[in-house]
């Protein structure tokens, strides 16, 4: 009888101990804010169709949201999207995640890139290095459809050495809501 | 009248007669005769920007502020590079352009990215890199890249050899230029191992329009024909309290530049050198820089 007591009490500060460092580390997850996911605008809540269709849950081509090409894993949507819970993601386990903490889906298969992510090194933070600073979620540069970068067009080559004064004039460009600018050449 | 006094005007009407005549102002006296800015009191580095702003307004008409704050105390800067993300986008090279007032004509950047072919000898010999690659878009398949700006090396051999100490190492780690005292001999362009350093062989040009009015007496102020300058972490942004990120930190499209104080062990450049395989381009010339390259992949 005191054995299996003092089983008990183990087992119980145990899972208290587990449980206190679930919590702490998702408590330091985002240690700063996150960006919002880039929705395509009147797509969320995605209950506002799917609320009245009942659930299909058979691996098919869809005839709805064409537009998406997905080349991900094993391309099927139920893989991270809940099909009882349409505004939510799942996580394998089943446990429901919401789209601002969706790191939490992509670091089941990718969790070197999450450890990576938490510390700063993987994706871009901007705002202050010393101060409040913004993490990019997962989705905000990588389709979650299609998650491999596609290839950009490079800005202009520099002038060469004796073409520095070849510059007609320097014209705007924003990126990502900054204006930069960027020189147009005589040639 | 005495022998004294004769040279003593003397000196005073050839040195009047030196001045150039159309713009023999109190501002061209004060130019002439500015004090060391390492030896300047922060009353005289204030008077000496507001005057650079005056000068600045009167030339195109537009207001600039010019600060000269300190560096922030236990911070050294230390700035990481992935290069198993970079892509060669030359985003940051125009971001650095646009935030520092770099010369339009003649062309200014502080950040070559070079392009190398996998599998191609490079850190060794960057002779075989090409700084002038052309594609449709980037990145080239079979192809990487290095952007390479000033390092920050901690012993670094520009300010070993300026003649006029018009270049120093801050002691938040960033490596200045006065541009008031360099007399452009260029021998820190010839000592620095990188191409880091960049000179204004003509008046620089930069639409006032255009001009980033933020500025710092050490970083993107105004600048003129005949001096050398280099990156300086942008550091009227950096130096700020709290301090924005520079701006190719900002603008990089994969997240590949990482940007934090080294005495923090929870930065994301402590946590580079800590977790990631890091190097420090041409190690082996000692300069031990602040900058270093990783691979996350």
């Amino acid at each position: 009888m005191k054995g299996k007591f003092c089983a008990a009490v183990i087992s119980a500060v145990v899972l208290l101990f587990m449980l206190h460092g679930l919590a702490v580390s998702e408590e330091g997850f985002p240690k700063f804010t996150t960006t919002k996911p880039p929705f395509t605008e009147g797509i969320f809540p995605c209950t506002s169709c799917h609320a009245a269709m009942p659930p299909n849950k058979e691996k098919r081509v869809l005839g709805f949201h064409t537009e998406i090409q997905l080349r991900h894993g094993d391309n099927w949507c139920l893989n991270c999207h809940d099909a009882a819970n349409r505004d939510m993601l799942h996580l394998a386990s089943g446990e429901l995640v919401p789209f601002d903490k969706l790191y939490q889906v992509c670091g089941q298969c990718h969790g070197n890139i999450l450890r990576d992510w938490r510390i700063g090194i993987h994706g871009k933070r901007v705002g202050y290095w010393n101060g409040d600073k913004t993490y990019s979620l997962c989705v905000n540069c990588h389709n979650p459809h299609s998650p491999k970068f596609k290839p950009l067009k490079p800005l202009p080559v520099p002038a060469g050495p004796t073409e520095i004064m070849k510059v007609k004039g320097s014209v705007p460009v924003t990126i990502e809501e900054k204006k930069i600018y960027i020189p147009q050449y005589d040639k | 009248m005495k022998r004294r006094d004769f040279i003593k005007s003397a000196a005073i009407g050839l040195g009047g007669l030196l001045m150039p005549a159309d713009k023999s102002d109190a501002s061209l006296w004060e130019t002439f005769f500015q004090k060391y800015f390492r030896e300047m009191t922060p009353e005289e580095k204030k008077s000496v920007a507001k005057r650079l702003e005056k000068e600045y307004k009167d030339k195109t008409g537009v207001s600039i502020d010019i600060k000269t704050n300190e560096a922030l105390p236990r911070v050294k800067f230390g700035y990481g590079l992935d290069l198993s993300r970079c892509i060669g986008c030359r985003r940051c090279v125009y971001a650095c352009v646009t935030e520092n007032n770099l010369s339009r004509k003649p062309q200014v950047q502080y950040i070559t990215v070079l392009e190398f072919k996998s599998g191609e000898k490079w850190v060794s010999d960057l002779e075989e890199s090409r700084k002038y690659y052309e594609h449709e878009t980037v990145p080239e398949p079979g192809h990487f890249y290095m952007p390479v700006q000033c390092q920050q090396c901690d012993r670094p051999p520009c300010v070993k050899v300026c003649p006029t100490g018009a270049t120093w190492k801050e002691p938040d780690g960033i490596v200045v230029v006065d541009y008031n005292w360099c007399i452009g001999c260029r021998y820190c362009m010839a000592a620095c191992p990188y191409g880091a350093r960049k000179f204004n062989w003509a008046d620089p040009q930069v639409p006032p329009e255009q001009f980033n009015p933020n500025t710092h007496y050490l970083g993107n102020r105004p600048k003129f024909k005949g001096h050398v300058e280099k990156c300086t972490f942008c550091i009227q942004r950096t130096r700020e309290n709290p301090g924005r990120y520079p701006a190719c930190v900002e603008i990089c499209p994969v997240g590949a530049r990482k940007f934090g104080n080294l005495l923090d062990p929870e930065s994301e450049i402590s946590q580079c050198i800590e977790t990631k395989r890091v190097f420090r381009l041409k190690e082996e010339l000692n300069t031990n820089p602040s900058f270093y390259y990783f691979f996350s992949l």
